[in-house]
């Protein structure tokens, strides 16, 4: 089984997007989850529906909804491409986009459980030390709820992985520009020809996800030991 | 110091209606539990915003609420000492120390006069063989030591102690409570100790503060603790 170069190109733009998608939305996935988690304000609701959204709705709907808005012609694609000469539509920004969107429900719920099962006495003994909201976070909030960071990122890494619904509706399946190892499968098994290619990739998948799932486990072990040393 | 302390604070079953002045430098809050003891340390300690109220520390107006002031927690300069320690358990002993230091390390450098030293908290609680360990693995005793020294090592200006000793059994408390009684003749803050526990309150407090179903029923200074 050897692979084709259009394959090991399917691959890397894989790992490519998964990797900035998930780290361009962690920081964003982090804040949500802690909002959702610690405050209380109206609309709250309506925050958690939206987030959710990606997850419940169609993968093809969020896909045109991006096309819509992200779209050379959508509001906020016009003006990223005015204002800061960035084109997401048929692009693998683009893609990396939409597997951010859909993976991001996964990683916020991950986070926002651990946020909230790290003791808010711990965060009020931080308070009367001096520790402002943000030092709070900082200090005590993150550093607790780092093992579910760390399960919703490699959570969110697997889904925009595998992403296929919206990143075809919405950058397209372009050969070294948008085409995934998911939309390179889904090419695959177009063709009477196909079986072979469809098969080398789907078991590389198999490999990268169960890798990421190894990894993950590694460092919740690496943590836990750590914490059972203190 | 003084501190002046007005509040109102109504929740469902329980109204918390006091206004006092607290002389010190060590008020006990004493009373059944409650009685509305904790509520006014965590609304001095900035914890629980109540309803209605005025808090003057020293000159300074940590609540007002008809002029809308509210210092939050983290900006007044207090120490808490919670009755279930709420150390840090992901930071070593001895981080759990420096934290609040830190964190305050303007104020300590701008009134040194003020400043409470590492070396002197450490040794007067004993604290130097714990301080590369984690609070995971201290005793309840050993716990408490340092969640005091922690909050003396914040400088703090008022020193507010929730029932410090009654999570301990009778020995931890008999181990814990000279330490308590020796911080004063060494640091001299201000305290305010909250106790359910009438012979810890007559051996440190030199002001009680009697409460019952959230207002004040007795005030006691001086050596006359005939309760």
């Amino acid at each position: 089984m050897t692979l084709t170069p259009d394959d090991i190109e399917a691959i890397v733009l894989s790992v490519k997007v998964a990797v900035v998608a998930t780290l361009c939305s962690l920081p964003l996935a982090v804040f949500v989850a802690y909002v959702l988690a610690r405050w209380d304000f109206w609309g709250k609701a309506l925050l958690n529906g939206l987030v959710h959204l990606p997850l419940v709705l169609p993968p093809v709907v969020t896909g045109y909804v991006l096309l819509l808005t992200f779209g050379r012609r959508g509001w906020i694609g016009e003006y990223l491409e005015q204002c800061c000469d960035l084109v997401l539509a048929f692009r693998w920004t683009g893609a990396a986009l939409a597997a951010a969107v859909m993976a991001f429900p996964l990683t916020v719920r991950a986070i926002r459980l651990s946020i909230e099962s790290v003791d808010p006495k711990l965060e009020q003994a931080a308070s009367t030390l001096g520790a402002s909201p943000f030092m709070t976070f900082v200090l005590v909030t993150l550093p607790l709820s780092l093992p579910g960071i760390l399960a919703g990122t490699i959570l969110g890494f697997a889904k925009a992985l595998g992403e296929f619904g919206a990143t075809i509706t919405f950058v397209a399946n372009i050969p070294g520009q948008t085409r995934t190892m998911a939309t390179a499968i889904y090419t695959y098994t177009q063709s009477p020809t196909g079986d072979e290619g469809a098969f080398r990739l789907t078991l590389i998948s198999i490999g990268i996800a169960m890798l990421a799932l190894l990894l993950s486990e590694l460092c919740a072990r690496h943590i836990h030991r750590k914490a059972a040393d203190l | 110091m003084k501190i002046d302390f007005t509040a109102k604070h109504k929740r469902k079953d329980f109204t918390l209606d006091m206004a006092l002045s607290f002389e010190g430098p060590v008020t006990a809050l004493f009373g059944p539990s409650g009685s509305g003891k904790t509520t006014v340390l965590n609304i001095l300690g900035g914890l629980l915003r109540p309803q209605e109220g005025r808090i003057v520390v020293d000159g300074e107006v940590w609540f007002d609420s008809q002029a809308k002031i509210w210092v939050p927690a983290h900006k007044r300069r207090i120490g808490y000492v919670f009755q279930d320690a709420r150390l840090f358990p992901h930071l070593s002993v001895g981080l759990n120390l420096r934290i609040g230091g830190w964190l305050r390390r303007s104020v300590r450098a701008k009134d040194k006069r003020s400043n409470v030293e590492w070396d002197d908290v450490i040794d007067l609680l004993g604290l130097n063989q714990l301080l590369a360990r984690k609070p995971g693995t201290l005793s309840g005793g050993e716990q408490q030591r340092v969640g005091i020294a922690r909050a003396l090592l914040a400088n703090p200006k008022v020193l507010l102690m929730d029932e410090p000793l009654a999570a301990l059994d009778e020995a931890r408390r008999a181990e814990i409570l000279p330490y308590i009684e020796r911080l004063q003749s060494r640091f001299a803050i201000p305290t305010i100790y909250v106790s359910h526990a009438r012979e810890e309150v007559e051996r440190i407090a030199d002001e009680i503060i009697t409460m019952k179903d959230g207002s004040v029923v007795g005030v006691r200074r001086g050596s006359d603790f005939s309760l």
